[in-house]
């Protein structure tokens, strides 16, 4: 029982360690998303921001990640994901889904 | 025009399917179009006020705020569907026999809709506010801005009639059953939404256990086709749910299930509710 609170504490500690996400940058312009392939950590939260430097809105919108986030124009948020196992994860702007396609890499 | 119209059908739909349910939900009651239009105009405004400090919620709470706003619009219309379903377990039964003696409209019914209304307002809200964004991007970029804009109000117009598609096919159903499955159509939007809102948290970073994926269906049903959108809102279909968005699930119908049964027992009767 003392060794399994003992390893609780110890993971309490550990955890946010651990948990601490990988920082990456995603730049929107023309309706297209730079880098459009992004590597990432497999098994590691990863924080992504997405600037977009379009005068028009965005929606960062992921099945695979399991993500939807409208980026205003001229503006930038915030998206967190993960943890993922190694594969390939596409992203599109649901806005333009013509051009503005990437995909995440967990490697 | 075609993309745009599609991209803004694509936003309504779940609004469109709840305003459906809502509106079969609320068969008979007379002032039930004055609420549900009054919910689908509320949840306008609110979306255009949403539209507008879009960037100001986007930067909230760290870069959270979106997602902390959408979790909690999901997690305010899961306690009104539970309010409303728990009342109709009282109730139900009474405005369904009403209505086939004297076939004609009941005037007790208005106590729920207060919280359909806000169901509806806050469905509108959601959805509304990513078509106020897109529509208004298409005008700011101006380049053969007007037939996009007629495509996004085709859209619109196509959603409405999505709606009326989702109203007329539940009253196809008879009388004795309708409020039964409405009651357990709304039990299941409202797990989706309790299991949506549980992945929001999980987005903005404040609830990340148990973020490991049960099951990848995308390769039978995607969730970004038309199909798989509307069972996403209808009963929360996600293509690769969390485990923890599949224990919320799962926690949201238990609740509610408890809840009506809870509502349906009547103490002052002393009779066992037996008589199913």
């Amino acid at each position: 029982m003392r060794r399994t609170i003992f390893a609780l504490a110890v993971l309490l500690v550990l955890a946010p360690a651990a948990a601490r996400a990988d920082d990456l940058t995603l730049t929107i312009k023309g309706h297209h998303f730079t880098p459009a392939e992004l590597k990432v950590k497999a098994n590691t939260r990863v924080k992504i921001t997405v600037v977009n430097n379009d005068a028009t809105p965005e929606e960062f919108e992921s099945k695979a990640l399991r993500v939807e986030k409208v980026i205003p124009g001229k503006s930038k948020g915030v998206v967190r994901i993960g943890p993922l196992k190694p594969g390939r994860y596409s992203f599109v702007g649901e806005y333009h889904e013509d051009t503005a396609k990437g995909v995440v890499i967990a490697e | 025009m075609l993309g745009a119209l599609i991209i803004v059908f694509r936003e309504v739909i779940e609004a469109g399917l709840i305003i459906g349910i809502v509106l079969a939900a609320t068969r008979g009651v007379p002032t039930r179009g004055r609420w549900v239009s009054s919910g689908v105009v509320g949840g306008l405004l609110g979306a255009s006020v949403v539209a507008v400090f879009a960037g100001a919620i986007s930067d909230a709470f760290q870069g959270a705020g979106q997602e902390l706003f959408n979790a909690s619009v999901l997690a305010i219309a899961v306690v009104m569907l539970m309010w409303h379903n728990a009342w109709m377990a009282r109730h139900g039964r009474e405005i369904a026999a009403e209505m086939r003696t004297i076939g004609v409209a009941v005037s007790e019914g208005a106590k729920p809709l207060t919280a359909l209304a806000i169901v509806v307002g806050l469905a509108v809200l959601r959805e509304g506010s990513e078509v106020v964004l897109f529509l208004y991007g298409i005008m700011a970029s101006g380049t053969s801005g007007s037939a996009l804009l007629v495509g996004g109000l085709l859209g619109i117009a196509a959603g409405a009639g999505f709606t009326a598609l989702t109203y007329f096919g539940l009253l196809a159903i008879p009388t004795r059953y309708i409020f039964s499955v409405t009651s357990w159509l709304i039990a299941l939007l409202a797990a989706g939404m309790a299991s949506q809102a549980a992945q929001y948290l999980n987005n903005a970073g404040l609830v990340v256990a148990l973020g490991r994926t049960v099951w990848d269906t995308s390769w039978l049903l995607s969730e970004g086709g038309i199909v798989g959108r509307m069972l996403h809102a209808l009963i929360g279909y996600t293509e690769r749910p969390t485990e923890m968005q599949l224990a919320v699930y799962i926690a949201t119908l238990i609740a509610m299930f408890l809840l009506m049964r809870f509502a349906r027992y009547r103490p002052q009767q002393r009779v066992p509710a037996a008589a199913e």
